[in-house]
């Protein structure tokens, strides 16, 4: 079906499974419970969830199939969001034209910084990527602020054109008249879980890009980009030029970082420079180590796993941590609480460096690796003596 | 004429002089060995013909076609296929798709963006693949990761990739290098045979004199960056000026 073969159909309608049924998977707990503060089926994170998963499947598509590693995506994410919020302003609040010109205009952006970029490999591509979202970066800051609004971020204002807008509409980011903010709330005893309009959207979109992942991973495009990664000298003594593979997949990631941009104002009709900011790059490529590089479902892992830490974790305070130690003496108690404290609220990053560290030295592949070996824990009994029939299975030697 | 004519091919590095007035003249369908001391500019020469160096002057002639100022994916498209000397293969896939690769590329040229076809419904170039595959006698281990196989099979791997290709010409850059004689003569025959079977030319690097009398048509002698002598391998044996050219070397003549 779609032209994958069974397990990968299996594999897609699982993921669209989860995706839809997320609001469900991560609100675990029963409201008013001591954990409540644990879920995390609210619009707000489930859709950013969403949102970065798109933009670390894009990244992972260069990154991970061909190495080539980027430290300037961010200015596409940046490109996006304008390209939205501009949208927004000279037509209306319909979230659809805004998305197409975002995947267009950062596309058209990714083509002219991959072009520069990739005369270069290794080291110095990732410094050249990261020169470049830094001047797109500080060109959105400053100097092009008629069409960024600089410091201020572009928004939407009264008097704005908005030629496209009806006398009914929503004055908010809709899809033909469907707004983003709108939620249905559903209680189930204990439980309250909200389906929320801009997360089933860009729950839909992040589905339609993880396909195009997916077919992207199975076609000769992808196996050439995985040999690029792998051995670009026997590449050109076989006749394949290695630069427009590598050109296309950073063309496609920087369609991908666009669209996810475009989302992001989409949930919030603001645009500012700090999305170009060096450290949303960054993020992206941790997300998708984290997750594990060069695989399907890591780095949409990857990026659930940090949103939720940075979304759950900052939410804890120190009160909230003196309540869990109450029961702890005095004395100790402060000493627990406070060392707690420095690795959540402010501190989550703390976390998530440790964590990072943990995973880049004990689990190279990232999440999905440590997926793999539990699950080959689990399967090792069952199947001793047969090894050897597995289609793929373990190489000689 | 030749498939293959070298003519007055100059390359300077710096102030050394790596290839003086080289020329060479490879007919089709011959298998034609280049042998020479450490430094006679085997290597340099090669290169210059796949297209990594441009020579200073001269030209190089494949087919009637100049490769000079050609890159080397546009010299691998004109049908001149290339074995390294430490095999050159893509690790991190397996066997089948390091073989299917230079399908593609022959099929595909050197772009063509398949992002929406799946390698596995590519049927007639999988049969191709695994038939050459068997070719080289690694068909069994099609699913291997390619980085895991014995320094042996890569080099065949690396074969089988360039065969695949079905190319007019194939470069050898000593292919027995750093094997135990029992695997040497494995590969020689495996060479053998290919020629044997294929209309293909072979031009073949070695330093090996064992692998150069048991294969060779056509022997060329390069010393100090020039042809000494071109010659029939009965002819070069006992030939004074190759062995003047090797003196102080071993000898497995």
């Amino acid at each position: 079906m779609f032209g994958l073969n069974r397990r990968d159909t299996r594999f897609l309608l699982i993921v669209i499974a989860l995706t839809l049924l997320t609001p469900f998977i991560l609100q675990p707990f029963p409201e008013g419970s001591a954990l409540a503060q644990f879920n995390a089926g609210y619009p707000d994170l489930m859709q950013r969830i969403a949102i970065f998963g798109i933009f670390a499947i894009g990244f992972n598509i260069l990154f991970g199939l061909t190495g080539y590693l980027s430290f300037g995506h961010a200015a596409f994410l940046g490109v996006g969001s304008y390209a939205v919020v501009w949208m927004y302003k000279l037509l209306d609040y319909n979230v659809l034209p805004g998305l197409v010109l975002a995947i267009v205009t950062s596309g058209l952006f990714a083509l002219a910084i991959g072009y520069l970029s990739l005369r270069r490999s290794g080291i110095y591509f990732s410094i050249l990527t990261l020169a470049f979202a830094q001047m797109s970066f500080n060109l959105a800051y400053s100097v092009l602020t008629p069409i960024t609004n600089g410091e201020t971020g572009l928004q939407v204002y009264t008097s704005d054109p908005q030629i496209l807008l009806g006398e009914n509409e929503p004055n908010v980011p809709h899809l033909f008249g469907l707004a983003m903010n709108e939620s249905y709330k559903l209680e189930l005893g204990g439980w309250v879980f909200t389906f929320n309009v801009g997360y089933y959207f860009t729950a839909v979109i992040a589905i339609l890009a993880f396909y195009l992942s997916l077919r992207i991973f199975r076609s000769p495009f992808g196996m050439m980009l995985r040999a690029v990664k792998s051995n670009q000298t026997r590449l050109h003594y076989t006749g394949v030029n290695p630069r427009p593979y590598t050109l296309a997949a950073f063309v496609i990631s920087g369609m991908y970082a666009g669209l996810a941009g475009g989302l992001l104002a989409a949930m919030d009709p603001l645009a500012g420079a700090e999305r170009m900011q060096w450290t949303e790059s960054g993020a992206v490529v941790i997300m998708t180590i984290l997750g594990g590089a060069g695989t399907l479902m890591g780095p949409v892992l990857g990026a659930g796993f940090i949103k939720y830490l940075e979304k759950i974790f900052s939410k804890i305070n120190e009160n909230i941590l003196e309540g869990w130690f109450a029961f702890l003496p005095e004395g100790m108690r402060e000493v627990v609480v406070w060392v707690l404290s420095r690795f959540t609220g402010e501190g989550w990053a703390l976390t998530l460096g440790l964590m990072f560290m943990l995973v880049v030295i004990f689990l190279p592949g990232g999440l999905m690796e440590g997926g793999r070996r539990i699950a080959a824990l689990f399967r090792r009994r069952p199947e001793t003596g047969k090894d050897d029939s597995a289609p793929g299975g373990a190489p000689a030697e | 004429m030749g498939i293959l004519e070298v003519k007055n091919v100059n390359k300077h590095f710096g102030g050394l002089h790596a290839l003086k007035d080289v020329n060479l003249s490879v007919q089709e369908n011959s298998l034609h060995a280049i042998i020479g001391p450490n430094g006679a500019g085997k290597s340099t020469l090669l290169n210059v013909l796949v297209g990594k160096l441009v020579p200073d002057t001269g030209s190089v002639m494949f087919d009637g076609q100049s490769v000079l100022g050609r890159k080397p994916h546009e010299i691998n498209q004109m049908g001149i296929a290339r074995v390294f000397q430490t095999p050159e293969i893509f690790g991190d896939l397996s066997v089948l798709e390091n073989v299917l690769i230079p399908c593609f590329a022959k099929r595909d040229g050197a772009f063509r963006m398949h992002a929406f076809e799946t390698v596995e419904n590519e049927a007639g170039l999988r049969e191709h693949a695994e038939e050459v595959l068997a070719d080289v006698n690694m068909l069994d281990k099609r699913h291997h990761s390619a980085a895991s196989l014995s320094r042996g099979d890569k080099r065949r791997l690396e074969m089988a990739m360039c065969l695949v290709q079905n190319p007019r010409l194939l470069l050898l850059d000593e292919p027995t290098a750093g094997m135990a004689r029992a695997n040497t003569n494995r590969t020689i025959d495996l060479l053998k045979d290919i020629h044997a079977r294929r209309d293909i030319t072979m031009v073949i690097i070695e330093h090996d004199m064992h692998v150069v009398f048991s294969l060779a048509q056509r022997i060329t002698v390069l010393a100090q960056g020039t042809p000494l002598v071109e010659d029939t391998p009965e002819n070069i044996k006992g030939h004074p000026k190759v062995k003047e050219a090797y003196l102080g070397e071993t000898q497995q003549v």
